[in-house]
């Protein structure tokens, strides 16, 4: 091949034309401040790295736990500087050489994952729940993840005060992926983003201290099912760019629509083929779903949740689920809305099974975590109604909703830390039987949540619930409000049964006791009860908030 | 050689790949299928960039090459780890959480 050869291929790379001139090769241009957010925390997670390698053993954890909340609040600050220079609204643009698009949504959901990873870190950082081994405080994590459960090297690893605080990088790496999975404007960012988030929350997964086998169990499932799911993403990414010749969202969204013309013919098999696009946007969907945990992608849920460290198993509930929601919603609106009456009678399906599938089987749960699970399960399908609206406002309430779903699911789970025996956490329900009456305080602070999830007025569950079904009622989807409403209501059973067990039911002899945290995860819990009550009593400045920022760039 | 031949001999790796996770029972066989599948998706991407005459899906191939990569790092870890706890790699033994 001649050197003019290689050069048209080179010019041709961004355009769908077979003619293109032969132009002078451009630098890229990047808008760093506008990458800031994204920067910071990789940049601190690479520190963190370092600081494994060189700060002793002694100083690591205060160093981490101190790295890690400058960066995530350095990181919120920048979120906040970019909103208030109107990057969200008037400013919004696509950056970075058209990967990652700087809007509302993306800014928006940036901020509720930063904030939520924030008060999530501080479960991870908690010091005081076990009991002192060897006179060194431990978190939830192994003393070394790479010795076996219950040998010796373990016991040695513990006696000498070992802690994984690489926990805390591996948070800040995934927080990056979550931070551009959202925002990512190419399928390939799209890609390479849920690689960056997905990779440390499989390790996260296996480095519990109690209870490792499971944990271990938990991160292999995790781990194969991702991967798993991860390639159907990537096949269809490369059908899809078969279809359009270009994995960018606009173009591909051009050639969806129709608004390309000009098509070689020599290509005309491939480009614009409506089998390439159908496959490929299901294989796409089936990727981003796995994520969100919708049924009939949900198997690793339950499992993933009991058998994780529970501060990690609230981090990835929340933040997991705000990125993939993210995500889901650009590309269904800015790259497949030509194809919505092709797409939406599918996703009504899924949000139909989701929602009634993650109610019933969680009332026939016995573990408060797979409960947990399992109504994470449900609250997917209620996200789904919102993203079918296809209306401005489906957007907003998605948001809304995203913001004060992960709050409540890292309160919850954090409360569930709590609740120990000798075991480490008493997790079986059994053993919540009478906690009302033991420690009126937890119970009544679990019972806040447990009632957000049901969607209770005042709570922050209801007006997220009540704005989604709004939106998907005003976007033409009545049915699927009618199936909501109902599996509200079965889910509402199952809540107040954990309610009434903690208030209702004689207290065990053998009953768990609960640990008193320190400031750290009473911060937590103090974050995930106000932001509750807040959005529940007075929604209305952040559903303004929603409504600004709920309008994607393209 | 028509080049839509490979495209189909990409969806037929894929389907071996999709088939064997869903059917080997031994964690490292079942991940190399993945591994399979996203070497399908290779041979896709690579296809279609010679087709479109651009290169954007041979970058992307490079992309994937480092992601399964960084997988392979991730995975065996963890499969290693649960084969010294448990010394059993099959995915079946793996059922201490059951509904």
């Amino acid at each position: 091949m001649s050197a003019t050869a290689v050069h048209s291929l080179w010019t041709m790379a961004g355009g769908v034309t077979s003619a293109a001139p032969v132009e002078k090769f451009k630098a890229p241009v990047i808008e760093y401040t506008q990458l800031a957010p994204v920067l910071i925390v990789i940049g601190v997670a690479v520190v963190g790295v370092l600081v494994e390698a060189f700060v002793p053993r002694r100083a690591r954890y205060y160093t981490q736990v101190f790295l890690t909340v400058v960066a995530l609040a350095a990181a919120f600050a920048a979120v906040v500087g970019l909103a208030a220079g109107g990057y969200g609204t008037t400013k919004a643009h696509i950056a970075a050489m058209g990967a990652v698009a700087i809007d509302g949504p993306t800014l928006f959901l940036q901020g509720t994952i930063l904030l939520t990873s924030l008060v999530a870190v501080f479960t991870f950082a908690e010091r005081r729940l076990d009991p002192a081994a060897h006179g060194n405080h431990v978190d939830s994590f192994a003393a070394q993840a790479a010795s076996v459960p219950g040998s010796d090297s373990e016991k040695a690893a513990v006696k000498a005060g070992f802690t994984t605080t690489e926990v805390f990088p591996l948070v800040l790496f995934s927080v990056a992926g979550m931070l551009v999975f959202p925002a990512a404007n190419d399928l390939l960012t799209l890609f390479v983003a849920l690689e960056v988030f997905s990779l440390p929350l499989y390790l996260l997964c296996a480095v519990a201290r109690r209870k490792r086998l499971m944990s271990q169990e938990a991160a292999v499932k995790y781990f194969l099912l991702g991967a798993f799911s991860s390639a159907f993403l990537l096949f269809g990414i490369a059908l899809l760019y078969g279809y359009a010749g270009s994995v960018s969202y606009a173009a591909i969204a051009d050639v969806v629509d129709g608004a390309v013309t000009k098509i070689d013919p020599a290509l005309a098999d491939t480009m614009g083929n409506d089998a390439l696009l159908l496959i490929g946007g299901a294989m796409i969907l089936t990727g981003l779903l796995f994520k969100v945990g919708a049924v009939p992608f949900h198997m690793w849920t339950p499992d993933v949740y009991q058998g994780a460290p529970t501060p990690v198993t609230g981090f990835m509930a929340a933040a997991t689920k705000v990125a993939a929601f993210g995500a889901l919603l650009r590309l269904l609106y800015v790259v497949l809305p030509g194809l919505a009456w092709d797409w939406r009678p599918v996703m009504w399906a899924v949000a139909i099974v989701t929602m009634l599938g993650g109610a019933i089987v969680a009332i026939t749960q016995t573990d408060i975590k797979r409960l947990l699970a399992y109504s994470s399960i449900a609250h997917a399908g209620f996200i789904l109604a919102g993203v079918i609206a296809t209306t401005p406002d489906g957007i907003s309430s998605v948001l809304f909703y995203l913001g004060a779903y992960s709050f409540v699911t890292v309160g919850a789970f954090a409360v569930v830390t709590l609740v120990r025996d000798a075991g480490g956490e008493a997790t079986h329900l059994s053993k919540w039987a009478g906690l009302g009456r033991r420690s009126p305080l937890v119970a009544a602070v679990f019972a806040v949540f447990l009632l957000a999830f049901a969607g209770i007025p005042l709570t922050s569950g209801f007006s997220g619930k009540f704005a989604v079904f709004k939106a998907a009622a005003d976007g033409g989807a009545g049915g699927l409000v009618v199936v909501g409403v109902i599996s509200s209501a079965i889910a509402a059973f199952f809540y107040i049964r954990v309610i009434v067990l903690m208030f209702f039911s004689e207290p065990k002899a053998d009953g768990p006791t609960v640990a008193v945290p320190s400031p750290l995860t009473m911060t937590t819990i103090a974050v995930g009860v106000a932001v509750t009550l807040v959005l529940g009593l007075a929604p209305q400045y952040f559903l303004d908030l929603a409504s600004q920022a709920g309008v994607f760039v393209r | 050689m028509n080049p839509v031949n490979y495209l189909y001999l990409a969806a037929l790796l894929f389907t071996i790949g999709a088939a064997g996770v869903l059917i080997r029972r031994n964690a490292i066989v079942v991940f190399m299928c993945v591994e399979l599948m996203l070497n399908a998706c290779n041979l896709a991407f690579v296809t279609f960039s010679r087709m479109h005459g651009n290169l954007d899906g041979q970058i992307i191939a490079f992309f994937t090459m480092v992601v399964a990569a960084a997988e392979v790092v991730v995975g065996l870890a963890i499969i290693v780890s649960v084969f010294r706890s448990r010394h059993s790699a099959s995915v079946d033994d793996a059922s201490l959480m059951k509904l």
